[in-house]
């Protein structure tokens, strides 16, 4: 079994990255806005006012140009795996590759069947009918979002599959543990209002930028204070079950929550402090420089005043009799591929929850070969491997920390807007107004550093606890990974800045007039496309 | 037949539901972008070609997802070789799928000429090209591709995908399937569509429906002569597992072995010229949706044979045999499949009635006046 060229890995990680971050800029939005179009339109059948249809249209609008790029640039995940991560989803498709395709039948067809209707349905469908169509897009938009978060909880801690020795695959077993794994499901509640955050932002940010300039002023108090409410009490939730997902990392994934934190020695509770700010340095592994705040770190994390947290340089330490039983539990079933024998099927089941300590254990072997350890050898390999047990602690240290940091800069805005917006002063305090507007990107770069957070602390597992990262990718030339990071790196940059450019004339315009849609030569039936001098016949 | 066998067969026949479903429903909003510079030659006249899928690319455009998803849970295996080896045409084919999108969205909002000429290009590369490759990548696999599996389970690749892509047959293959398009494509605009755009529509799915037909003959001939390949050994019940397990031969015209053995079969590919033939007449005789309900036989027609002749290979492996993946040695397992099934049972009706209620609540003919006149249109 060779290894696959490191560089094709980091390659394939980087195209990943890139094409996932990417979709989850327009991801938050689809998932707040299709919730507040919901809200406005109920408002607007429930009190005939027009003023809430035209926000629906208007909003609609620009949640349209949004949602198109989110569903194109969507379609690259589904694909990926299969594309680069062969290994991966040939180890994991039983179980993983479920909730994707079930996501698909249950969601992702419904969202994209009826925003059609959405759309060009307003003729031709009475209003609690049109409504209803809403509603099912909103629904739809957010289950598509908790079937991709269980399949993302899936990676974070594998429940609902065990490994099968003759197929030499993870195999799904049991689907209530898969749906009500507490990772996928604190998570999705997480992500999907983190969207309703987002998008809420974004109707609040718009709606000050017309207020600064006593534009569409109905529409814009109106919306601003729907914005300002949805907002405050979406941020209070996602802060609550981020602290939720803090726990169940400290309890499922100890290397995580150990480098979101900074934690490099077990800490002694109470009095270990949580630190606001640090310098961890990977190399070294200790941390230059930091800050913190006395007793708040046990509390925090554990929920407790008494339990030490374990720290990475402890739970290296911890981790090497996992990887001698990994070395052996990968030989005996190598073992077992070539002669079926009862033997060594026995003493693959012996060590077989950690035989992902022994895949993670090729990269150090002899020859990059399992069967070449000896006792000899194996404790500089079982000590190399330890330090490639534990995520970039830098990296997990910050991202989390912008993310967290940005999470209470929004509690503190909303809770600012809704209060001035209720009491109709809002109008007295344009710093905040001008605020909401530099804020607009804010929470999705938020949900992008939360990602980061969950994805690079999860490393270096694909499958915590079971597939390495890098013995999960396909076997590519460089020269293939080249061609398809050139390609997505021309198509996404052309779509962002049409995206930004479509969005911000769009925003600008205002409800009245927002549509390029007449062209006077179109509506003529003149040849648009003709050179002028075929189209007009004069010059002969 | 024990239940596991069942159920791996019962999910080939769905793979090849899906891809039929992928097949029609993509294949004509593709063949609409295809045929857009053609049948339109005004702004106007081509905003209205748009907007007669408006309403429904986007729900169409799921069969893609559904169909990657379905892939990768029922057939792991399949998923994880197949778009790995195809690596450059999966690449190129979701480029495609990715730049549509973007342009229904972006194409009307902006009235420059510059800006709705580039986006119609975009319409036409994103949708002649992926029909090219969908047809093309069948081809290759009815020829066979090299690689093979490490004990593990890792796929490794044995040849360069420019040796295989590009050859006549597969060549041929992609035309077909994009003359099927642009049949499937013409069909749908005749049906909402007006003149001038329904005549112009209605000459060009006359000529890809003939075109379909012409290659479907020469290629029956052609699969009937090459190199096929042929399971000499392998329990249907066996784990699947693709490592080791099976034993298969090559045998020329070994595609047509099943036909030998079960000459029923022969129903797929007569079923498949039905739709060729009597479409593109139906368009001649003015009648649209009797033309684009025989559009979906002749795909129905031509995914079950090219199905029927390779059962029960899925992707045969020319560098090692015993390694081709077959619907054995490459489905989910019996706890998956069985979830799956119930899945797919509750949801697809449910998925057919609102889609259909979707096209029911927007039917009738699309005008330019009323395109170029509607805030909302694309």
């Amino acid at each position: 079994m060779p290894l696959i060229d490191p560089s094709v890995v980091d390659l394939s990680r980087m195209q990943f990255a890139l094409t996932a971050l990417y979709h989850f800029l327009f991801v938050p939005l689809t998932l707040g806005l299709t919730v507040m179009l919901a809200a406005m339109e109920t408002t607007y059948v429930i009190t005939g006012k027009e003023i809430y249809k035209e926000m629906t249209h208007f909003w609609g609008k620009l949640f349209g140009l949004n949602f198109a790029i989110g569903v194109a640039t969507g379609l690259t995940m589904e694909f990926e795996f299969g594309t680069n991560w062969s290994m991966f989803s040939h180890f994991v498709g039983d179980v993983f590759g479920t909730p994707l395709a079930i996501e698909g039948l249950m969601a992702f067809f419904m969202e994209s069947t009826l925003i059609g209707l959405m759309f060009f349905g307003w003729d031709r469908l009475s209003k609690p009918a049109h409504l209803a169509v809403t509603y099912l897009v909103a629904l739809a938009s957010n289950l598509s979002a908790l079937w991709i978060l269980i399949a993302n909880g899936f990676m974070q801690n594998p429940e609902g599959a065990s490994f099968d020795p003759n197929t030499m695959r993870m195999q799904f077993n049991s689907f209530v543990n898969l749906i009500f794994s507490e990772d996928a499901q604190a998570k999705f509640v997480h992500t999907s209002i983190a969207g309703f955050v987002s998008g809420a932002m974004f109707v609040m940010g718009i709606s000050a930028y017309y207020m600064l300039r006593n534009r569409h002023k109905e529409l814009a108090a109106r919306s601003f204070r729907m914005a300002a409410i949805f907002g405050i009490i979406s941020t209070v939730a996602v802060v609550t079950l981020g602290d939720a997902l803090g726990r169940l990392d400290y309890l499922v994934q100890p290397t995580k929550i150990a480098a979101i934190e900074g934690l490099w020695h077990t800490s002694t509770p109470p009095e270990a402090p949580w630190l606001i700010a640090a310098l961890p340095n990977d190399a070294t592994q200790s941390n230059t420089f930091e800050i913190g705040i006395p007793y708040v770190l046990t509390p925090l994390v554990a929920h407790s005043f008494t339990t030490p947290i374990p720290g990475l340089i402890d739970l290296e330490a911890a981790s090497a009799p996992k990887i001698l039983n990994g070395i052996k539990a990968i030989n005996a079933l190598q073992q077992y591929g070539l002669t079926h024998d009862a033997a060594s099927l026995a003493t693959f089941k012996q060590y077989e929850n950690d035989m992902g300590y022994g895949f993670l254990a090729q990269k150090n072997a002899p020859n990059q070969d399992l069967t070449q350890i000896t006792p000899a050898n194996q404790d500089a390999i079982v000590q190399q491997t330890e330090k490639d047990t534990i995520p970039n602690v830098f990296v997990t240290f910050w991202a989390f920390r912008i993310m967290m940091a940005l999470g209470f800069y929004f509690a503190a805005l909303f809770a600012f807007a809704a209060y001035y917006s209720l009491k109709n002063e809002i109008q007295k305090h344009p710093m905040l107004l001008k605020l909401s507007v530099w804020s607009i990107p804010l929470p999705i770069l938020a949900c992008e550093f939360g990602w980061i957070t969950a994805e690079a602390g999860r490393q270096p597992w694909s499958v915590f606890g079971w597939l390495p990262t890098f013995q999960a990718a396909s076997s590519h030339a460089v020269g293939y990974m080249i061609f398809s990071l050139i390609g997505f790196a021309l198509l996404y940059s052309t779509f962002i800045a049409a995206e930004l450019y479509l969005m911000f004339k769009f925003a600008r315009l205002g409800p009245e007039d927002h549509g390029a849609h007449t062209t006077p030569a179109a509506a003529e039936g003149a040849p648009m496309f003709a050179k002028p001098g075929f189209a007009d016949k004069s010059w002969q | 037949m024990e239940i596991y066998v069942a159920l791996k067969i019962i999910w080939a026949v769905l793979l090849g539901v899906l891809l039929t479903g992928l097949a029609v429903m993509v294949g004509m909003d593709m063949g609409v972008g295809t045929l857009l510079r053609f049948v339109g030659k005004t702004d106007g006249e081509r905003r209205t070609a748009l907007n007669i899928i408006g309403p429904h690319w986007d729900g169409n455009q799921v069969w893609f997802i559904l169909g990657g998803g379905a892939i990768f849970a029922a057939f792991p295996t399949l998923y994880a070789t197949s778009f790995s080896v195809f690596y450059v045409v999966m690449i190129l084919l979701l480029f495609s799928m990715i730049i549509r999108p973007v342009a229904f969205e972006y194409r009307s909002k902006v009235s420059a000429n510059a800006w709705r000429e580039s986006w119609d290009w975009a319409f036409l590369a994103s949708g002649a090209l992926p029909m090219i490759v969908y047809g093309a990548a069948i081809g290759n696999i009815l020829e066979g591709v090299g690689y093979h599996y490490s004990w593990t389970g890792q796929y490794f690749q044995d040849e360069s995908f420019l040796s295989y892509l590009l050859n006549p047959f597969a060549v041929m293959c992609g035309v077909m399937s994009l003359s099927l398009s642009i049949y499937q494509g013409g069909a749908m605009l005749m049906l909402r569509g007006e003149e001038p755009i329904y005549g112009r529509a209605r000459a060009y799915a006359i000529g890809g429906g003939l075109v379909a037909a012409v290659i479907f003959a020469v290629g029956g001939l052609w699969v009937a002569h090459m190199n096929g390949f042929v399971l000499t050994a392998g329990d249907p019940n066996m784990a699947a597992n693709p490592i080791s397990g099976q034993t298969v031969a090559v045998q020329a015209g070994g595609w047509m072995n099943n036909y030998h053995a079960y000459p029923i079969l022969w129903l797929a590919p007569a079923l498949g010229f039905v739709g060729m033939l009597l479409g593109p007449a139906a368009l001649a005789m003015r009648l649209p949706i009797v033309g684009w309900w025989l559009g979906a036989v002749s795909w129905i027609g031509t995914i079950s044979t090219v199905g029927l002749s390779m059962f029960p290979f899925l992707m045969p492996s020319t560098t090692n045999l015993n390694q081709s993946l077959t619907v054995w040695n490459s489905t989910g397992s019996l706890y998956n499949l069985s979830w799956m099934l119930g899945f797919a049972a509750f949801f697809v009706p449910i998925i057919l009635s609102y889609t259909s209620w979707c096209y029911y609540v927007m039917r009738g003919k699309v005008k330019v006046e009323t395109v170029v006149n509607d805030p909302h249109s694309y």
